[in-house]
């Protein structure tokens, strides 16, 4: 043979192998994080057992949407945490989304079941015509009378209901000058400029001088699949202290227009001073950094350099440096998009910037929403649940290669839902299953869902954990999008230790809405924040949650309030819900 | 511009279209490319990491020379692995951690021109031939350029002039004009057939993805016929090939889904080496019957 076919044969047999490396290195991102074994977590849907019966249902909209009615209405299902009777039991409250569907509080009965008392307490009946619908709540006390309030937000009016005690609340929000009409998915608590008292910034999502059902014009969607910035303000109101806010959002500089979906608070850069984050969909994440109360500076922070959709953000200490990073979810689907999730690992002390750590599994949830930090095996390390699905309807049509037509073009064809494609009964995105990311040290992400238990594949949007049965384990409850609400009790191997505490400000706003408390335990150090609402259209219990693994005591607890002080707590006793309450400041 | 039509402006117009005229043509689509990759970085970030190009155009540029060196005895010209690189990095998006498929589809790219050749004549362009296999064999990894280019009109616009510039001074406008105006044409079609929105078929073509593909693929004169009757007739074979993979695409044919992304690249793919292997085969008997 000459040396000339000889080297033909070489350069083919390589061009073939190369080609084969494709198919197989492709079924390695396909099989990438799938579980090794059986976590020592298992889940269980109990919320028909436990009473916790709700079924969501998303908005109609003007006739004149109907083509793409699927894709806008797909907003809504929420549900967020809090004590509401201060019965030291965590009560769930869920947002329906059409007209005349009433939302749900579920009160914890202490005996693993739940029942819903919104009617009774006037927090049901809140999705009118020409009031708009529920898109999500957020609760604190924002009178720091010792009792949880709800704001409600809403494509319509924001609805601020005062708990006055006896599982009653009135809508003062008329009285707190917090009539507001936006078409808002998120909303957070922050007490901006420590003076104990909550603070509230909402992020507008369509803008607000839109009424999704009396349309002026169909000219209401994003000017851009990347770097769109024709959506809804965003809204700061400033708590005066004497029931009434007042918007302070040009002020303080915090009026984004981009399509915000969720929000997180958290003293992102350790100066004290709890900062926002938006996750914004059509257009890269925001850091506003706080400027001592005084304003807020949009940071770089390296944050621009990916623009993608934005789903939720999630804030906590990761990988347990001391720091609180970001976890922001994505759309990811075969073939046609991988914008992939963000684990905004934070480097500002240092860099000045966060720096990118998704990889493996956590890059890719499908259409992924609300997502959620938090230590489900109490080995002292945090796992991810995330859920997602974008709408589950004939499984046998897909919207995707349709969206993709009019994805490349220019912004003002699509910026008209008229020229979108209809959407008639594809799924897009759909029948997607939950995420449950174990971390396996420098193994990196594994999923465990399903030997977890968690197999659903619900149109979740919102999940929340909190330790629903007082346990010291943490459950998981999620609200799905037109479907069932599911109720994930956790069951745990037994043999590892875990702390948890509730706060009370006193010179802080009493909930203690961004607090932030480090556990120093067998030499390992973790952080939680107090969450004033955080993932999409979710907040966790104000109570923070600490796995200790096989470590049996807590060498040192450290509380940086909110309003600044520090409290050190030496040896606490695990196994046990410590209540905390902030120490006075010492006498001059 | 033709240069009947060069010739009557002012005269250093004129003698610079005339001089661009005297260059390699690659030279000007690698101008072109270059332009491309700059305006979309600079404005829209469109690379999502200079290692993704660097590795592409790296791999490109060293397969090239590799395998010209060790199939010809020679060192090839790189402007062709340098477009090949570039296009690669703008239109391969995989997931974010992952960037085997730059080092693999860059490979690929410049091999297919080596190895998947009918007598002595390669059949693919090699970008669009790594493309398509990327998306067919590693869906699960691989996506295409879709809205990454801001959605905005200016951007477009000076694309697309300097783009129907460039085709021009390479005579090649009749291909980018014929694949145009048939995809129009097939556009209201469709939308007369699926009663949808025309601006919605009519969108992809102000996409990002369209023109790389409009300048650069359904442009590449070594793998289309050689004559510009022939080429005119490839270009709209492809736009018909594409309007049925678009249609399949609206009634949901499932069996053909992995298309569906990129309708077009796939039917430059499926069209354009059949109809170089009928002229190279129709040419061959020509000249054996004379």
């Amino acid at each position: 043979m000459s040396p000339l076919p000889w080297r033909r044969l070489v350069v083919a047999a390589a061009f073939l192998a190369a080609a084969a490396l494709v198919i197989v290195l492709n079924r390695r991102t396909v099989r990438a994080g799938a579980s090794p074994g059986a976590p020592s977590f298992h889940f269980t849907d109990v919320a028909a057992r436990a009473g916790v019966r709700f079924l969501h249902h998303g908005p109609t909209l003007d006739p004149r949407l109907d083509r793409v009615a699927p894709l806008i209405a797909s907003l809504g299902a929420a549900v967020s945490v809090a004590d509401v009777n201060n019965d030291g039991w965590p009560d769930l409250y869920f947002t329906n989304s059409r007209f005349g569907f009433p939302n749900a509080l579920y009160l914890n009965q202490r005996d693993g079941t739940f029942v819903d008392v919104a009617p009774e307490a006037g927090v049901a009946d809140l999705n009118r015509a020409g009031e708009g619908v529920s898109m999500g709540a957020v609760w604190g006390d924002v009178d720091n009378d010792g009792l949880e309030d709800l704001l409600v937000y809403k494509w319509g009016y924001l609805q601020l209901f005062k708990n006055t005690g006896n599982l009653r609340f009135v809508d003062v929000t008329e009285r707190a000058g917090l009539k507001r009409w936006m078409n808002a998915n998120s909303a957070v608590w922050i007490d901006y400029d420590r003076d104990g008292l909550l603070d509230l910034y909402v992020g507008g999502y369509f803008r607000s001088d839109i009424d999704l059902w009396h349309l002026k014009t169909t000219r209401i969607m994003e000017n851009s699949f990347e770097f769109a910035d024709n959506g809804g303000k965003n809204l700061l109101f400033h708590n005066l202290g004497n029931g009434r806010f007042e918007d302070v959002t040009d002020r303080m500089g915090v009026g984004s227009t981009r399509w915000t979906l969720a929000l997180a608070a958290a003293d992102f850069n350790g100066d004290g001073w709890p900062d926002l984050f938006l996750a914004n969909d059509y257009g890269p994440e925001e850091l506003y950094l706080n400027d001592h109360g005084r304003r807020f500076v949009l940071s770089r922070a390296g944050l621009d350099q990916d623009s993608k959709s934005g789903m939720s953000a999630t804030v906590g200490d990761v990988l347990n440096r001391g720091r609180l990073d970001a976890f922001v979810t994505n759309i990811s689907e075969r073939g046609y998009l991988f914008q992939g999730n963000n684990l905004r690992l934070n480097f500002l002390p240092e860099l000045g910037r966060f720096q990118q750590g998704a990889e493996g599994v956590l890059v890719d949830a499908g259409w992924a929403w609300g997502a959620q930090l938090g230590d489900l095996d109490n080995d002292g390390d945090n796992e991810l649940f995330i859920v997602n699905g974008y709408i589950s309807a004939d499984r046998n049509q897909s919207y995707w290669y349709a969206m993709s037509k009019i994805a490349g073009a220019n912004g003002s064809v699509f910026e008209d839902a008229n020229s979108w494609p209809a959407i008639g009964n594809a799924s897009l995105s759909g029948y997607e299953r939950s995420r449950v990311l174990k971390l396996l040290g420098l193994a990196g992400w594994s999923d465990v869902a399903a030997a977890a238990g968690v197999t659903d594949e619900y149109d979740g949007r919102a999940v929340v954990l909190a330790d629903l049965f007082n346990r010291g384990v943490l459950d998981a409850v999620v609200a799905n999008q037109n479907q069932p609400a599911l109720l994930y009790q956790n069951t745990l191997t037994p043999g590892h230790h875990w702390i948890e505490f509730r706060l009370v400000g006193t010179q802080s706003n009493r909930s203690a809405i961004g607090a932030q408390v480090t556990v120093e335990a067998g030499g390992r150090r973790q952080m939680e924040i107090v969450d004033g609402g955080s993932g999409f259209a979710s907040q966790n219990d104000r109570r923070v949650h600490f796995g200790l693994g096989e470590v049996s005591t807590v060498d040192r607890v450290v509380i940086l309030w909110p309003c600044g002080s520090t409290q050190t707590l030496e040896r606490p006793e695990t196994d046990r819900l410590h209540l905390i309450t902030e120490a006075a400041p010492p006498k001059p | 511009m033709t240069d009947s039509t060069a010739a009557a402006l002012p005269g250093p117009f004129s003698a610079l279209w005339a001089r661009l005229g005297r260059l390699d043509p690659r030279y000007l689509v690698s101008f072109l490319i270059t332009l491309i990759l700059v305006l979309g970085e600079m404005r829209y970030g469109i690379l999502g990491g200079y290692d993704r190009l660097a590795i592409a155009l790296g791999v490109s540029v060293a397969t090239e020379l590799v395998l010209s060196r060790m199939l010809r005895g020679w060192f090839a010209n790189v402007q062709s692995a340098y477009i090949t690189g570039i296009s690669l990095s703008l239109l391969t998006k995989p997931r974010a951690d992952l960037l085997w498929p730059f080092a693999l589809g860059a490979f690929l790219a410049i091999a297919s021109k080596y190895v998947l050749q009918y007598r002595g004549r390669h059949l693919w362009n090699p970008s669009n031939f790594a493309i398509s296999l990327l998306l067919v064999a590693a869906p699960a990894s691989v996506a295409i350029l879709s809205h990454q280019w801001g959605n905005e009109l200016a951007t477009n616009a000076v694309i697309w002039c300097f783009g129907l510039l460039i085709v021009s001074r390479v005579r090649m406008l009749h291909v980018t004009l014929t694949y145009v105006a048939c995809f129009l044409a097939l556009a209201a079609l469709r939308s007369w057939i699926i009663g949808g929105p025309m601006l919605a078929e009519v969108a992809p073509l102000t996409g990002p993805m369209y023109q790389l593909f409009v300048f650069f693929m359904v442009t590449d004169p070594k793998t289309t016929v050689s004559t510009a009757r022939g080429r005119m007739i490839v270009a709209a074979l492809v736009a018909v090939a594409e309007m049925a993979i678009r249609l399949a695409g609206d009634y949901h044919v499932a069996a053909l889904a992995p298309l569906y992304p990129a309708p077009a690249i796939l039917a430059l793919a499926i069209v354009g080496p059949v109809a170089k292997v009928i002229e190279i085969y129709r040419s061959r008997n020509v000249r054996r019957e004379t």
